[in-house]
């Protein structure tokens, strides 16, 4: 991104913003509720076209990349009644886009094999024939990287994928896309209301806040002092004896806010 | 329905009787085109929650009937036309509608107050109000026939046509959205669609009921079924056989097809349910399980 701008009518979401993602990097996004966040990731998505700067994605406009970028927007926890098989929303991944019915060709063997890939990358398998409405909001957390997965993409936009899960499947979820970003060389950009179950995992930070974003490494943007200015609110960062970084403050504004 | 005819128990001979008369054929055929199409739309109008918008489009229906009659011109024609256009201006308000069934229930109070309009100026009562909203499968003409045909055969194709992409857009409309599925179309296309469904099932049961055979075998089919191929055809087979065994019990029974092809229609989704419930012990039989083991 450069120089680039967002607004809707008269008002900037952000301006200015010089941004830059490389291969396998794992950038998470933090800010405020309402910074725009999401604005940044459909953007990125060209589904918001910037009212100033430029917008690249792998070297295209981002319109002309989108097959090579894979999303899973903030997530509503799927209707339980909803009778799909888990199998066949990730299936749509791949050829939901494409007109007319899908008939048994060698294509679709084909396509049975990468969605068995990707279901087993995410570790998905063991409930690939489940209806999608009886899992749990992990499992169809999982389930929505997988269809995000599923084509194989050089960028990875995730929308809040940690919020309504418990905190293990928060670790287990962090640590899952940390992986696809290292071994898969995949560019990750995720956004997050709570950095801490991210800490080990990330690269880089870039907050939403004020009308602009930053980005920095790990250790110049997670400080008491960063922190608090992007939240306007009283954030510490602590280090436990193992070095571990914990952030405290965040947990009872989010509460207050959502 | 008919004083000549007795139930048989002989199949070939019920067969025979059920089909040596031109209105029982056309009235087969008119049931076979109707659970067709109903039977395919319904799959996702039950999916994407717009029953009661699909519901609201029968009363449009009505008031196009109705208006049509008055205007002298043939009742199915205003029946498509109107809620073909209803059914644009829904699909292209889609996601302002969602959800706002306050704005939904006006439009479909509003309708069926201005069929009640135009029919009092056209006719007066009648047996045409009668037919309107309850239906009446054994008074149709070939020209209705032929129409219905042609609607049916354009739907189901743009149904081929638009599948993958809607049921995309229905399952995950953002992610559709960020590959390109052009969502608003979707919409509209599809509604227009649903029209054709509410026109054809409003010729066999009537603008009031139409909603039953756009509505009960598609959800039957969707409890039973988890794969969208499957669960369509599935779908359309419980539309058929509803629509069939409903006409058949009206032919030697002296109730309306309605009546049956409702109840039938009711039955169907209470068995399915049914089904589902029995189907699923191990969810219902597993928590207790759990919290017992939690507990010690």
């Amino acid at each position: 991104m450069r120089r680039a701008g967002v607004r809707f009518g008269a008002r900037w979401i952000w301006r200015h913003v010089d941004l830059e993602v490389g291969e396998g990097e794992f950038l998470v996004v933090l800010g405020p509720n309402g910074a725009g966040k999401t604005t940044l990731l459909r953007s990125l998505l060209g589904l918001l076209q910037p009212g100033e700067g430029s917008i690249e994605v792998l070297g295209h406009q981002p319109r002309r990349s989108r097959r090579q970028v894979g999303y899973v927007p903030q997530k509503r926890t799927l209707d339980g009644d909803l009778n799909v098989r888990a199998r066949d929303l990730v299936s749509l991944g791949v050829d939901g886009t494409r007109w007319g019915i899908p008939l048994p060709t060698r294509t679709r063997r084909g396509q049975r094999q990468m969605v068995d890939d990707a279901l087993h990358a995410v570790g998905a398998l063991d409930y690939a024939d489940h209806p999608v409405g009886r899992l749990s909001g992990g499992e169809q957390q999982r389930l929505l990287l997988a269809q995000a997965l599923v084509t194989k993409p050089r960028l990875l936009l995730l929308d809040e994928p940690l919020a309504s899960l418990d905190l293990q499947g928060q670790a287990a979820i962090s640590a899952l896309v940390g992986g696809i970003a290292r071994n898969g060389g995949i560019a990750v950009v995720l956004v997050a209301h709570d950095v801490n179950p991210l800490v080990g995992v990330l690269d880089r930070v870039a907050y939403v806040a004020g009308g602009g974003i930053t980005a920095g490494s790990a250790d110049q943007v997670i400080t008491s002092e960063s922190l608090s200015r992007l939240y306007r609110y009283p954030v510490e960062v602590l280090r436990d004896s193992r070095g571990r970084v914990v952030v405290v403050g965040l947990e009872d504004r989010d509460a207050h806010h959502d | 329905m008919t004083e000549a005819s007795n139930f048989s128990w002989n199949p070939v001979v019920d067969w025979q009787e059920l089909t040596g008369h031109a209105f029982m054929r056309d009235a087969l055929i008119a049931g076979t085109i109707a659970a067709v199409v109903c039977g395919v739309v319904g799959y996702f109008v039950v999916l994407r929650g717009l029953s009661f918008a699909a519901d609201a489009l029968t009363h449009v229906g009505f008031a196009g009937a109705s208006g049509a009659a008055l205007a002298g011109v043939s009742p199915i024609a205003g029946l498509l036309l109107l809620t073909g256009a209803a059914a644009g201006g829904i699909g292209a308000l889609e996601r302002y509608l969602r959800g706002r069934d306050v704005v939904v229930g006006m439009i479909l109070v509003q309708a069926l107050g201005l069929g009640v309009l135009f029919l009092r100026l056209s006719s007066g009562y009648s047996n045409q109000t009668y037919a309107l909203l309850f239906g009446d499968i054994l008074a149709l003409s070939t020209h209705d026939l032929v129409v219905l045909g042609v609607a049916g055969a354009v739907a189901v194709s743009a149904m081929v046509a638009i599948f993958r992409p809607l049921l995309f857009a229905s399952l995950d409309g953002e992610v559709a959205e960020s590959r390109g599925v052009p969502l608003r179309g979707l919409a509209i296309a599809f509604l227009l669609v649903v029209a054709v469904a509410v026109a054809a099932a409003t010729q066999v049961i009537g603008a009031l009921l139409a909603i039953a055979l756009i509505v009960a075998p598609a959800a039957s089919a969707q409890r039973l079924c988890s794969r969208s191929g499957l669960a369509i055809l599935l779908s359309v087979a419980l539309a058929l056989l509803i629509t069939w065994v409903g006409i058949a019990i009206a032919f030697w029974q002296p109730y309306p097809v309605s009546f049956f092809i409702t109840s039938l229609a009711a039955l169907t989704y209470g068995a399915s349910r049914a089904v589902f419930w029995l189907r699923s012990p191990r969810m219902v039989a597993s928590r207790p399980r759990l919290r017992r083991q939690e507990a010690i």
